[in-house]
């Protein structure tokens, strides 16, 4: 924290230059991007624009060709997936990626080992620091189930779950790893309607009341426009253009990654005649 | 819409010549399913009575208590069984209808108490078993009751199986070579407990031996730890490099590792060519010292604890002599019990919620804060653990060590427990731990005797040495567990959902960055 304040910044995550490579394939092309305290940023592209890679290089779940991140100040470049979560970044997975076999509350309660301390020891002759543990992370389990809504499933298995109450789930899993970040990869996708407008108020929600950061990939327009303070569109893995939801959509470059030149040159003739 | 209705694809019960008798089975009225079941039964074991008349007692049995458990509870299923039971307690044999009278007890008890009842119920059974050992019926087929030697033995191998269940079973680490923890164990016990370094003399309250005996001789108790200890360290060690890997190319790595550690045992009699004596080669350690509860804490009981096993014993119990096996096997049962206490334990800790999330999905676990490496580390050492205490004290009870023990069918042998029993239940590991190890001591052997003697084609009487065909016989077992029942006999209820569906665990690391750790 003193070093964010030492550094006179606001951003709670900075990443400089980010690559990354699959062999000859650039995924990610030399990306500036920051992540202001207290926001909701969207990240938005075509279909194989390197968003996911960009998410995963952020979690530390591939490690970047070039480039750094910082967060909260420090340096957590490559660092494996644990410790960028221990120091405060929460994300959920695309294609949902639950405990399957395991109970709503199990999953919620696995998001919380971080911030446990019992180990192999102190578990087998269950001291009561241990004891103690297990009960707070059990009953801020049921919090979080109830925040998110999943009360009444809580001790369902998260295969059984309808579509809805998985996404919702791995959202209170993320939040359970009590982040300061929160990373959402297409939380609306396959949601209806008014699944999407359910959750562009929950997000907000998270954001006022929670006082969490959001970065979130999103496809849903009406979600992002909804939401967001900023949106950044990525294209063939390069930033292409930044902004408010209202600059973006207006944007040439975004318009043209979207829906091709033709589609720019069209728009242009409609707007001259 | 009449056609949309014919073409609607088979309900899922309908596909498989299996499937389709089981549903024609069921559409029969309930009383002819009775009335055949029961004639089956009956034909079966008047076919039976040919061969052997007790198998033909046993299936009529069998089916008596699955139609007895099925009556209404008064006065039909009382009267029936106090029937059964009585009947045997007259005509014999006896032990047989007191066995019926306790497990048609214990079925008496409440649903809810019963998790505590039958686990209880089975502790004291066993822990008496010296008592009535002698005393019980010939079961058709197997033969005689196992002998307490054989009681050990199959203690020692549970524990292993418990041991390795918490690797398998909890952190869905396939390890093939978990022999090398069961060797690290006894050989520990070895050099800690014998003439094996002549050149040093240590003694730290070992008993049975005279003060000025070379080598170095620490009580088992400590040495039982100490095993343990040892063992774990060489699991973090094995587990260093190996667990960064996923599946099967852990599962080859560590069949390498349980081939080299047997290899080293048989050539460690001259280490590198430096003369150093470590293992005694192929001829192994031997004799261990005994074990014992010290002349202090023996006189303190007034001679209950044994000062020493092997020259315990003059006492005569519930008409039964005392000897140092029943003491080898009240310890193996106590050792047991920790086993299954830690087990137990682990299973609903963090640590053990972290193993389970591991299994199920690495990225994700990872994503939400468990460091894999130390985590699967943590299971490889807890497995290790208990392979290697198990491996300590049966190498004590044997008092000696060979390298010929240690061969990659054993790590086969305790993971066909694991899957026989059911991966990731307790209950389920003891169980097919136990059969598998009785099988494999005594079972083949008396089934081979009873098919030598009641099996034969006119006056042709087979000779076939069953033992020979064991690791055929339990590579039947497993493929036919695989096929019919891939979640073992009493399956925990997660494993059982992920064998039947799989689990998603499509790998999403890079393989450089797979086990980085910071």
């Amino acid at each position: 924290m003193s070093a964010v304040e030492a550094n006179g910044s606001d951003d709670l995550l900075v990443a400089s230059n980010l690559r990354k490579e699959f062999g000859g394939l650039v995924a990610v092309n030399n990306v500036t991007f920051t992540v202001p305290r207290g926001k909701v940023i969207s990240l938005i592209g075509p279909n194989g624009a390197g968003k996911t890679t960009f998410f995963n290089m952020l979690t530390g779940v591939y490690k970047p060709t070039g480039g750094t991140i910082t967060f909260l100040g420090e340096d957590v470049t490559g660092k494996p997936p644990h410790v960028v979560t221990g120091r405060g970044v929460g994300r959920t997975f695309q294609n949902i990626r639950l405990f399957q076999n395991m109970t709503a509350l199990e999953n919620v309660m696995v998001g919380m080992h971080a911030r446990m301390k019992a180990n192999l020891f102190n578990s087998i002759i269950r001291t009561p620091f241990v004891r103690r543990e297990e009960k707070a992370a059990r009953d801020r389990a049921r919090e979080l189930l109830d925040y998110t809504g999943l009360r009444r499933v809580s001790h369902e298995m998260a295969k059984n779950l309808p579509y809805g109450d998985q996404r919702r789930l791995e959202v209170a899993r993320a939040l359970a790893t009590d982040p300061q970040l929160l990373l959402l990869d297409e939380p609306t996708a396959g949601m209806n309607p008014q699944e999407s407008a359910e959750f562009t108020s929950f997000v907000s929600n998270l954001r006022e009341e929670r006082g969490l950061t959001v970065l979130m990939i999103e496809h849903d327009m009406r979600v992002v426009m909804g939401v967001s303070d900023r949106v950044s569109v990525l294209d063939y893995g390069e930033k292409i253009a930044e902004g408010s939801p209202r600059e973006v959509q207006r944007n040439e470059r975004v318009i043209e990654a979207y829906l091709g030149k033709a589609a720019v040159e069209d728009m242009k003739r409609q707007g001259l005649s | 819409m009449a056609e949309v209705a014919g073409t609607v694809p088979r309900e899922a019960e309908q596909i498989g010549l299996r499937n389709q008798l089981r549903s024609r089975w069921k559409a029969l009225p309930e009383q002819n399913r009775m009335g055949i079941s029961i004639g089956v039964e009956i034909a079966l074991a008047i076919l039976l009575y040919f061969v052997d008349h007790s198998l033909a007692v046993a299936v009529l049995v069998i089916s008596g208590i699955y139609w007895i458990r099925r009556m209404p509870a008064f006065p039909w299923r009382l009267g029936a069984e106090a029937l059964m039971t009585i009947l045997f307690l007259v005509f014999g044999p006896r032990s047989f209808g007191i066995l019926l009278a306790i497990a048609f007890a214990l079925f008496w008890v409440p649903d809810r108490y019963r998790r505590f009842t039958m686990p209880l119920a089975a502790l004291v059974l066993a822990v008496l078993y010296p008592f009535y050992q002698t005393k019980m019926f010939t079961v058709p087929v197997f033969g005689v009751w196992p002998d307490i030697a054989t009681g050990v033995y199959m203690l020692v191998f549970v524990m292993m199986a418990v041991g390795l269940n918490i690797v398998v079973g909890y952190a869905g680490l396939l390890d093939l070579g978990y022999v090398a923890f069961y060797a690290t164990g006894a050989y520990t016990a070895a050099w800690f407990a014998s003439l094996q370094f002549p050149h040093t003399t240590w003694h730290f309250g070992a008993v049975g031996i005279t003060p000025d005996l070379p080598g170095i001789h620490v009580t088992i108790w400590i040495l039982l730890l100490l095993a343990g200890v040892i063992t774990a360290i060489f699991g973090i060690l094995i587990g260093l490099p190996t667990l960064r890997l996923r599946g099967d190319y852990l599962a080859i790595v560590t069949l390498g590792f349980g081939e080299i550690l047997p290899q080293i045992a048989r050539n460690g009699d001259d280490l590198f060519g430096t003369g150093i004596n470590l293992t005694n080669g192929p001829n192994g350690i031997t004799p261990l010292d005994s074990m014992g509860f010290g002349h202090t804490l023996s006189h303190a009981t007034g001679g209950f604890l044994p000062a020493n096993f092997l020259q315990c014993c003059n006492a005569k119990v519930l008409g039964h002599q005392i000897e140092s096996t029943d003491i080898f096997f009240w310890v193996a049962i106590g050792l047991l019990l920790v086993t299954v206490f830690c087990s137990m334990r682990l299973q609903f800790s963090r640590l053990g919620r972290a193993w389970i999330a591991i299994r199920e999905d690495e990225t994700a676990a990872a994503a939400m804060g468990i460091p894999l490496m130390r985590t699967k580390t943590w299971a490889y050492a807890s497995g290790a653990f208990f392979g290697g205490v198990a491996g300590a004290y049966y190498a004590v009870f044997k008092s000696a060590t060979f390298p010929g023990d240690f061969f990659f069918n054993i790590s086969v042998f305790i993971l066909c427990m694991v899957i026989l029993g059911g991966m990731g239940n307790i209950t389920g590991v003891i169980v097919g731990a136990a059969f598998l190890a009785y099988l494999n001591q005594e079972g083949l052997a008396n089934t081979g005797s009873w098919i030598n003697t009641n099996i034969h084609i006119g006056s042709h009487h087979p000779n076939i040495d069953v033992p020979l065909y064991a690791s055929g016989i339990y590579g039947v077992i497993i493929l036919v567990v695989m096929l019919f029942r891939p979640e073992g006999l009493i399956p925990s209820r997660r494993r059982a959902a992920e064998l039947h569906e799989g689990v998603h665990d499509e790998p999403l690391y890079d393989s450089a960055h797979a086990g980085a750790e910071a």
